[in-house]
C-alpha cells in the first residue's frame, strides 16, 4: 500500500489522505478555531470526503457510532479543541464500553501554548484517557501518517473501540514529505488472541456431557462477523439459546432456538432457567450486572464455557471454568465440528413453558391490549408489520429501549442500535443518521422517549440538512418512565423530578420542515405507522402512550435472575 | 473477603507520554492505593519497566494485571509475591556535618548498618542506604535523634526470581512481521 511517491503537503491535509487511504469518506463533526485548517482541506476534498455537520459535538459521535454499528465499519467524528473536544467524551465513553469502532480527530492548540492555559485550551488526552482504547497527541505534522494509521487499525482490531488523536493546530499547518501505509502490527497490541484447540476439546467434551446446556450471546457475535458461525453452531448443538441487548440480531428473532433476552428486563425462562442449566456457553459476551443481577446466586449451579476475544474478560464477574479465547468466528467454527446434535425436548419445552406464561400476563397486554391507553409494545408491533420485522431499530434508553428490545422483530444482523453499557440519553437520534448512512437502502426506526429525545433534539436540524430518511417515533408518556417506574416500586411512589411539560413535538419537528404526526387513538396508530414506513423521508411519529405504564418482567437490582418479577 | 497479600505488579510498556495517566486511572478506578511506585528503563531498549506494589486479594490483582495488559501500549505485565521477587528500596539521610566528628555513636550506626556515606560537606553529608523496608527504617530511627535533616526513601525496585519473556515476545512480533 506504500505510496512510492511522497507529496509535499500540509498536516491538515495529510489527515484526510490518511482519512481516504482507510476508506473513510464520510465523517461527522463540528469546526471550530484549532481545526480550521482541516476543515479547510475538507472543502477542498468535499467530492471524495463527505462531511456531516451536526448540531453538537456529542451529536458527531454518536451519529459515528450508529454508523459504525449497521456499516461494520469504523466510524469517525472530528471535533475542535477545548469544549468541542468535551462534548465528545459522553459517545467516547459510550463507545469504549459498547465496543464500537470509532476514530475521533480533535483540533488543539499550537504547541507551543499547550499548558499555558491557551483559548479553548483542555487537556483532552488526559479527559479522555479513561474512555479511549487508545489515544495520542500529535504535536509535528510528520507523525500523523503513522499515527492516523494506528489510530484506525487500534480502532477496528481484536474488540473494537474508541481511538482519539489529538493534533496541535502548528501540526495542521506544517509542511512535511507525505507517504502512507496502513499498520499491520504493534508490538506491544495482540488484538486476537490464537486460539488453543486444547481448550477448545475440552469445552466440546463438557458442552457435549451436558443435559440442560444454554447459550447465551453477546456483540461479539456481530463485531466478529460470526453470525452464520454462531447459527451453523446452535443448529448442530440444538442448544437454546439467549442474548444480551447488544446480541440482538444476530440470530432471527423466528429461530426456533432463539429463547429471548436475559437481564434485567429479559425474558422469564432465559432467566429463570440461567440458574438451572448445567452448562452455561457464554458467546461474545460480559456478563455485565444488568445481565447477572447478584452474582453471587447467578448460575453457581452451572459449569461455564467462555467463548472470548478479550482476555481481560475471562473470569472478570462470573468465573470461566472453560475459557476458549480468539475470535469467535473462528472458536465457533472448530466448537461446531466437534459437538453433538441434542433433541434436549423436555429443556427446550421448559423455555417454552415459561415463555407461555409470560406472554399471558405480560407480552398480551402490551402487544394486544384492550384497555384504554396505546402501549409502546403495540406500537412495535405496528413498525414490525409495516418493515416487514426487517428495519434497524435504534433505540435511546428507558422504558420505550426495553420495550424496542423485547418486542421488535429481526431477520437480519446489524439491526440493533443501542445504548447498552453507558446507557446514554439522547443517544438515539443523533445514532439514527449514522445509522441510515451506513445501511442506506434499509428502514431505520429510530424509537426514543420523550426525555432522552430532548437530550439531543437539536439533531433535527442535522436530519433537515442531509435530508436523511431517518423515521422518529416518540413514544412519549410525559415522564422519564423508566425512573418513575422506580420510583413508583422502590421509592413509594415519590415522583421526584420525573414528570416533564413537554413541548408541540409535532410543531418542532414541522419547524425543521419534517413530515409530523401525532397519534393518541388505537384507531390511528396503524395507518399512521404505515404513512411513516411508507414515506420516503424523514417523518416524525409521536405516539402519545399511556402515561404510567411499567416494563415487566423485572429483576429488581441487586437480585438474582431467580427473582425475576411478572408484575 | 478473601485475604489481602503485597504484591508487586511489573509492567513493561513503550515509552509513550500519557501511559502512566492510563495506568494509574485502573487503579483509581477500582479505589486502589499504590504502597509504592517506580520506574525505568528495562533490560531491553526503548522498553519502559513500571514497578507497583499493591495490597490486595490474590482475584482482584489478577483481574487489574488483565486490565493493565488490555491497554496498546502496554506489552506484557506480571504480579508475583514477594517470595517470587528479589527487591530492594533506597533511602538517603541527610544529615548536619558537625554530628559526624562530635557523635561517636553515629560513626558506629553507619557501619553496623552497612550504610553507605555519599557525600560529606561542610554542613551536611549524606548517607545511603539500600536494603529491605524495616532495614531502611531502622536506618531511619536511629538516626532521628541526631536530628535528620532530610529523609527520602525510593520505590520498590524489584526483579523476579523466573523469567520475563520480553524479548521472546518482541522477537516473536518481528518475525511474523518480517514474513
Amino acid at each position: 500500500m506504500k505510496n512510492e511517491q511522497s507529496l509535499h503537503i500540509s498536516g491538515a491535509e495529510a489527515v484526510i489522505r490518511c482519512l481516504l487511504a482507510e476508506g473513510a469518506d464520510l465523517i461527522y463533526g463540528y469546526p471550530g478555531g484549532a481545526i480550521m485548517p482541516i476543515y479547510d482541506e475538507l472543502y477542498k476534498f468535499s467530492d471524495q470526503l463527505r462531511h456531516v455537520l451536526t448540531r453538537h459535538e456529542q451529536g458527531a459521535t454518536h451519529a459515528a457510532q450508529g454508523f459504525a454499528r449497521t456499516s461494520g465499519k469504523v466510524g469517525v467524528a472530528m471535533a475542535t479543541s477545548g469544549p468541542g473536544a468535551t462534548n465528545l467524551v459522553t459517545g467516547i465513553a459510550d463507545a469504549q464500553i459498547d465496543s464500537t469502532p470509532m476514530v475521533c480527530i480533535t483540533g488543539q492548540v499550537a504547541s507551543h501554548l499547550l499548558g499555558s492555559d491557551a483559548f479553548q485550551e483542555t487537556d483532552i488526552i488526559g479527559i479522555s484517557t479513561p474512555v479511549t482504547k487508545w489515544n495520542y497527541q500529535i504535536t509535528k505534522a510528520s507523525e500523523i501518517p503513522k499515527i492516523m494509521a494506528k489510530a484506525f487499525y487500534i480502532a477496528r482490531s481484536g474488540r473494537p473501540g474508541p481511538v482519539l488523536i489529538d493534533i496541535t493546530k502548528d501540526a495542521q499547518f506544517e509542511f512535511f514529505d507525505f507517504t502512507y501505509e496502513k499498520c499491520k502490527g504493534i508490538r506491544s497490541y495482540q488484538p486476537v488472541p490464537a486460539m488453543d484447540m486444547a481448550q477448545v476439546n475440552e469445552a466440546a467434551a463438557v458442552i457435549n456431557a451436558a443435559k440442560q446446556p444454554m447459550i447465551v450471546w453477546g456483540q461479539g457475535v456481530i463485531l466478529g462477523e460470526a453470525e452464520e458461525e454462531f447459527k451453523d453452531f446452535v443448529e448442530r448443538s440444538g442448544i437454546p439459546s439467549v442474548w444480551t441487548i447488544l446480541g440482538l440480531s444476530a440470530l432471527p428473532t423466528s429461530h426456533p432456538l432463539n429463547m429471548g433476552m436475559v437481564g434485567m428486563h429479559g425474558n422469564y425462562g432465559p432467566n429463570l432457567l440461567t440458574n438451572e442449566c448445567d452448562v452455561l456457553i457464554a458467546v461474545g459476551m460480559r456478563f455485565d450486572d444488568r445481565v447477572t443481577g447478584n452474582l453471587a446466586t447467578y448460575a453457581k449451579q452451572a459449569t461455564v464455557v467462555h467463548l472470548e476475544i478479550d482476555p481481560a474478560e475471562i473470569s472478570k464477574n462470573v468465573h470461566a471454568d472453560y475459557p476458549v479465547l480468539g475470535n469467535c468466528k473462528e472458536s465457533l467454527l472448530a466448537l461446531t465440528k466437534l459437538v453433538e446434535h441434542k433433541p434436549l425436548e423436555e429443556w427446550r419445552a421448559r423455555f417454552a413453558s415459561y415463555m407461555e406464561t409470560e406472554y399471558e400476563t405480560v407480552i398480551k397486554g402490551d402487544t394486544l391490549p384492550t384497555k384504554e391507553g396505546l402501549t409502546m409494545g403495540e406500537t412495535i408491533v405496528a413498525i414490525n408489520k409495516y418493515t416487514g420485522g426487517d428495519a434497524v431499530i435504534v433505540t435511546d434508553v428507558g422504558q420505550h429501549q426495553m420495550i424496542a428490545c423485547r418486542y421488535a422483530e429481526f431477520i437480519r444482523s446489524k439491526s440493533n442500535v443501542t445504548s447498552g453499557g453507558l446507557g446514554t440519553m439522547g443517544f438515539a437520534l443523533p445514532a439514527a443518521i449514522g445509522a441510515k448512512m451506513g445501511a442506506e437502502d434499509r428502514h431505520v426506526v429510530a424509537v426514543i422517549g420523550d426525555g432522552g429525545y430532548q437530550m439531543t433534539i437539536q439533531e433535527l436540524g442535522t436530519i433537515f440538512q442531509t435530508g436523511t430518511a431517518v423515521k422518529i417515533v416518540v413514544l412519549n408518556n410525559d415522564y422519564l418512565g423508566m425512573v418513575r417506574q422506580w420510583q413508583q416500586l422502590f421509592f413509594d411512589k415519590r415522583y421526584a423530578s420525573t414528570e416533564m411539560t413537554n413541548p408541540d413535538f409535532v410543531m418542532i419537528a414541522k419547524g425543521y420542515n419534517i413530515d409530523a404526526k401525532r397519534v393518541s387513538e388505537r384507531s390511528q396508530l396503524d395507518a399512521a405507522v404505515k404513512e411513516m414506513i411508507a414515506s420516503d423521508k424523514p417523518y416524525f411519529l409521536e405516539v402519545c402512550v399511556e402515561k404510567e405504564a411499567n416494563v415487566f418482567p423485572m429483576i429488581p437490582t441487586g437480585a438474582s435472575v431467580s427473582d425475576i418479577r411478572l408484575q | 473477603m478473601s485475604e489481602t497479600t503485597r504484591y508487586t505488579i511489573s509492567i513493561y510498556t513503550e515509552n509513550n507520554i500519557g501511559l502512566l495517566n492510563r495506568i494509574s486511572a485502573i487503579f483509581l478506578k477500582r479505589h486502589i492505593n499504590f504502597l509504592s511506585f517506580s520506574t525505568s528503563q528495562s533490560e531491553i531498549p526503548d522498553v519502559f519497566r513500571f514497578i507497583i506494589v499493591v495490597k490486595m486479594t490474590e482475584s482482584g490483582v489478577k483481574k487489574i494485571v488483565q486490565q493493565i495488559e488490555k491497554q496498546v501500549d502496554v506489552i506484557k505485565a506480571f504480579y508475583h509475591t514477594d517470595e517470587e521477587t528479589i527487591f530492594q528500596e533506597s533511602a538517603l539521610y541527610k544529615v548536619k556535618s558537625s554530628y559526624l566528628f562530635e557523635e561517636r555513636q553515629i560513626q558506629n550506626i553507619i557501619k553496623d548498618s552497612h550504610a553507605n556515606i555519599v557525600t560529606v560537606s561542610p554542613e551536611f553529608f549524606v548517607i545511603e542506604k539500600t536494603g529491605f523496608r524495616h532495614e531502611t527504617e531502622k536506618l531511619r530511627e536511629d538516626l532521628v535523634p541526631y536530628g535528620l535533616l532530610q529523609f527520602v526513601r525510593s520505590g520498590r525496585i524489584s526483579v523476579t526470581k523466573s523469567a520475563m519473556g520480553i524479548s521472546e515476545i518482541l522477537n516473536n512480533f518481528n518475525n511474523q512481521n518480517n514474513d
